[in-house]
């Protein structure tokens, strides 16, 4: 339901990762890492995302998600496997004492962007 | 040109709730975030709660809806200070956030209040994933909305300490499964208290009352040690 504002978020932290020096030029990709427990709908995010990149360095961006699976590993038995149906309880022995291994990311990994004769990169 | 980035979505919001939640702890200030669908019997259960701990416990509340103060003016009845806050009057956000929190709380002298009560959007998606700074977050669910709602929003009943399975004086009236519904939540989050309340009769709040308490005076605990 906040897909817009997470889309919002998305696009300043990519624009802010363009390196100095490279500003003007466009951004390819977007790489994203979702992970299936985030309150997040990703067709929900790709529409949110085609509307507010126009006019920004990411109007021709390639959004690429990468959902990431729910895992769990449980403190018990040290058992480690992938959550479905939502049963947060360890299927070897029964435990609900949990830490969760993925599931939650909601990250921009990296960007890729158009290399433009003449752009420098400062370092 | 790769450029790696690797930052979370939601880095700015974390910001802002780890600062809330240092303000929070140097006025040792317990913060308990309240979460449900709308038409749970959240503000009923909250006008009951405060009677309760009023004025031995000084409570604020900051509640957030889209629309109207209806509920900050039934709070308000207790003699706890409650701010309102609207999202937007058409349509508006569906969570409060923590930058939002902020402002909120500034609006409250903090010094001699033991316990801040954020009740938020009704809404069982977005709230779950905006960290406000809070110690605790509880989740209320009516008997009319079907045993299944926890394992429909997982991440809500992970995110949360304890559940309160409200409206229980309508049971008589309709087809609910309450051990079904108890089964599914500890499935979801297993040990996660679970208290069965009816805030219109009052049955069952004491022992949701007490569970506050208990941790109200922890957090004031922490307060007189530092």
């Amino acid at each position: 339901m906040h897909e817009m504002g997470i889309a919002l978020q998305i696009i300043d932290i990519a624009t802010a990762a363009i390196p100095p020096g490279m500003q003007g030029c466009r951004v390819e990709r977007v790489n994203l890492r979702i992970g299936k427990l985030s309150a997040v709908v990703v067709g929900n995010l790709n529409f949110c995302l085609e509307i507010a990149t126009r006019d920004t360095p990411l109007a021709e961006a390639a959004f690429s998600i990468e959902e990431i699976p729910v895992v769990a590993q449980c403190r018990e038995c040290g058992h480690e496997w992938q959550v479905a149906q939502a049963v947060f309880k360890c299927p070897e022995c029964g435990s609900g004492n949990l830490e969760m291994i993925s599931g939650r990311e909601l990250d921009v990994v990296s960007i890729d962007v158009e290399e433009q004769v003449g752009s420098q990169v400062q370092k | 040109m790769e450029v790696k980035v690797v930052r979370n979505v939601l880095d700015v919001n974390a910001k802002m709730a780890a600062e809330n939640r240092r303000f929070f702890a140097e006025n040792g200030v317990f913060v308990l975030n309240v979460m449900s669908s709308p038409g749970s019997g959240k503000t009923t259960i909250l006008e009951k709660t405060l009677n309760r701990l009023m004025p031995e416990i000084q409570s604020a509340v900051i509640v957030g809806d889209i629309c109207t103060t209806n509920d900050a003016d039934r709070l308000s009845v207790s003699g706890a200070p409650v701010v309102q806050i609207n999202t937007d009057e058409f349509g508006g956000d569906c969570h409060l956030a923590a930058h939002v929190i902020e402002n909120a709380a500034r609006q409250i002298d903090l010094a001699g209040l033991d316990l801040l009560i954020v009740e938020n959007v009704g809404n069982l998606v977005c709230p779950a994933e905006f960290d406000i700074g809070e110690d605790a977050r509880v989740v209320v669910l009516s008997v009319a909305e079907g045993e299944d709602k926890s394992v429909k929003y997982p991440l809500m009943f992970r995110e949360c300490q304890a559940c309160l399975l409200n409206k229980t004086d309508l049971l008589p009236y309709l087809d609910y499964d309450l051990e079904k519904a108890r089964e599914y939540i500890d499935q979801v989050h297993p040990g996660m208290p679970v208290f069965e309340t009816s805030a219109k009769t009052g049955e069952g709040l004491d022992s949701w009352v007490a569970w506050i308490r208990d941790r109200v005076a922890d957090k004031a605990g922490l307060r007189q040690q530092a």
